[in-house]
């Protein structure tokens, strides 16, 4: 298990260090003077100007500048918002509620989605089924943005069960409308997943020896099929923390929720290039970590994955 | 005492005359060879969700092709702000934009950029994850150590949040070719780590050592035998790569950092029409429709196809 561990750490070293690279290089190789290019349209005051140029080095030769972003990184130091508040005092404000965000929308994932895909995959070609497969259809199909205004509208403008903002200082219900919608995103793939995996254990032969020693279908399905169906759903759960990402950041701007995501919104919103980048690091940080850390857990859940080379 | 019981022993003898060994043999040379590219077709055609899909696909193409066949009135510049978010009038039978503009019409000559971006994004990672994963997968060893890490590398940024980065250096140069080469070139590793798998798999087969033995070379095999046998899952990831690039592109133009305001785009439309959502919830919702059922028939394509192909999937349903 220790091999693994330091193994996978080992391995998350040349990613972590090319995604921050590739970032960087994205911005700061573009021809033409990347600093103006940063803020688009508008033309900021030249002492902003100046101060970006400061912040990044851009003085210095590109792999010097890289380096020194680098060095900012590991020391937590991620640049400084438009305003001039430095990025990790917004992060440690604003990421709370994106966790409390993200945990309530992993809930209603993992309860919703697995609920229905296990009931579509014991009952394979029944109404129930069919009618997932087509919800789940659609779901895929809406885009997340459109999902956030349609709850919006209808629960929130026509039915006045939620408040359509959430703004900051709000109590955690107000959060529910917001989750509903950022698990929409994922729920369908949670729901197929969970529906196939359940299928493939139910046809192994444990499933039949457990039958056949006597055991209720009420023992099996909880013991047997649900626990070792699961392992890919929790590693599904882990890659999508991106699409669950990017979804907050458009949730999270819609409904105005004072979370990482509505900061990285607003900044594109604005224009705002150096933010945007900071703040878009931060996230990739995030992705990497938690993938890091689900993989060490899959290993817990399955030790047939600490062997394989 | 083995070898005793063994030499004693009697044996059973079939009569030969019994079974026709002729008939288990021959090869029905006149029966249709039953291959994966038939058996999905037939299986395809049976589906009514397959016809579906193609005809709104068939649709959607026609649309984006010839929008001229649809609607005579100019998305753009017949707009009059006094018809601002007003209801279907006569000839403007989905009513009017915040800025006055027909929306039927919008949502006609929107379809083009949509299905453009897509299409694009979606050649791009076809032709960067087949060169990645068939060198990765066929090559091995440390080819594919590079080419997996790099892999690896991109995967890790999710492509909106990477294709923000872009936009937002490039907005000056925003078009329907910089959104695609900024989703695609985060888009390809998926598709490469899919054919990479099932190469691995093909390339132990019989048929692989055969063309080895006859002295074929290696890159001809790759070519010829290897990558027509795996490419069954890449063209399912390739389908569902279209939608899922149209709704990548309406994302980012609903975020800002899409296409200019002057290119017709869903993704602009509902941006624009975010703020009316009380007031004119039509001007927000039609565009949606069509974006939406657009990615849909594409999904149920990629579906269906997915069904077709894989027959694990088949035993599933």
């Amino acid at each position: 298990m220790a091999g693994y561990i330091l193994r996978r750490l080992l391995q998350a070293i040349p990613v972590l260090l090319g995604t921050t690279f590739l970032i960087y290089f994205m911005v700061f190789a573009m021809p033409g003077d990347p600093v103006v290019a940063l803020f688009g349209d508008k033309t900021p005051p030249p002492q902003v100007l100046e101060a970006v140029r400061e912040r990044y080095n851009l003085d210095k030769p590109f792999i010097v500048q890289y380096l020194l972003f680098l060095g900012g990184i590991f020391r937590g130091d991620f640049g400084v918002s438009f305003s001039g508040e430095p990025v990790s005092d917004i992060l440690a404000r604003t990421f709370p509620v994106t966790l409390q965000l993200a945990a309530i929308a992993t809930v209603f994932l993992a309860v919703g989605g697995i609920l229905v895909g296990l009931i579509s995959g014991l009952r394979k070609g029944g109404i129930f089924d069919a009618s997932a497969l087509v919800v789940s259809l659609i779901l895929i199909s809406l885009p997340i943005f459109v999902v956030a205004f349609t709850a919006q509208y209808i629960f929130g403008v026509q039915l006045g069960w939620f408040r359509t903002t959430v703004g900051s200082g709000a109590p955690i219900q107000d959060l529910i409308l917001p989750a509903m919608v950022l698990a929409t995103g994922s729920f369908a793939q949670i729901v197929r997943l969970t529906r196939a995996s359940v299928i493939e254990t139910d046809g192994q032969d444990f499933v039949r020896t457990a039958a056949s020693k006597g055991l209720s279908r009420r023992r099996i399905v909880p013991v047997h099929i649900l626990r070792n169906s699961l392992i890919p759903v929790v590693t599904y759960i882990a890659v999508d923390f991106g699409v669950l990402m990017v979804g907050a950041t458009v949730t999270e701007g819609i409904f105005n929720v004072p979370g990482v995501g509505r900061t990285l919104y607003q900044a594109i919103i604005r224009g705002e290039g150096p933010t945007v980048v900071s703040f878009v690091t931060v996230m990739v940080l995030i992705y990497l970590i938690v993938n890091l850390l689900v993989d060490l857990l899959y290993a817990v859940l399955d030790p047939r994955i600490r062997y394989v080379k | 005492m083995s070898s005793n019981t063994r030499s004693t022993q009697q044996h059973y003898v079939a009569p030969v005359e019994e079974t026709p060994l002729v008939a288990i043999d021959a090869v029905k040379a006149e029966g249709k060879p039953s291959n994966l590219w038939r058996d999905a077709w037939a299986d395809v055609r049976r589906r009514p969700m397959f016809w579906i899909s193609a005809a709104i696909i068939l649709l959607v193409v026609v649309v984006a092709l010839f929008p001229g066949l649809f609607t005579q009135v100019p998305p753009n510049n017949d707009c009059q702000l006094s018809n601002s978010n007003a209801g279907p009038a006569p000839g403007h039978p989905l009513g009017f934009t915040k800025q006055g503009c027909d929306i039927y019409s919008r949502i006609i000559h929107g379809t083009s950029t949509s299905l453009s971006v897509g299409l694009i994004v979606t050649v791009l990672v076809a032709v960067l994850g087949i060169l990645f994963g068939a060198f990765a997968g066929f090559y091995g060893g440390w080819v594919d150590s590079v080419l997996s890490r790099l892999g690896d590398i991109f995967f890790s940024i999710p492509y909106i949040l990477a294709a923000v980065v872009v936009m937002s250096v490039l907005s000056k140069y925003a078009s329907i070719w910089t959104i695609a080469l900024a989703i695609g070139i985060f888009a390809w590793p998926a598709t490469a780590r899919v054919l990479r798998a099932e190469i691995l798999r093909v390339k132990n087969s019989d048929f692989v050592m055969a063309a080895t033995a006859l002295g074929v070379s290696r890159f001809r095999i790759l070519l010829r035998h290897v990558l027509p046998n795996s490419i069954a899952p890449v063209i399912v990831i390739t389908t569902i790569s279209l939608a899922s690039a149209i709704v990548a592109e309406a994302t980012l133009s609903f975020l800002g950092v899409g296409l200019p305001s002057s290119i017709m785009s869903w993704g602009n439309d509902i941006s624009q029409a975010q703020r009316d959502l009380r007031t004119a919830p039509q001007t927000l919702i039609l565009p949606s429709i069509a974006l939406s059922v657009t990615v849909l028939s594409f999904i149920m394509l990629g579906e269906v196809v997915r069904d077709a192909l894989d027959p694990k999937a088949r035993a599933r349903r």
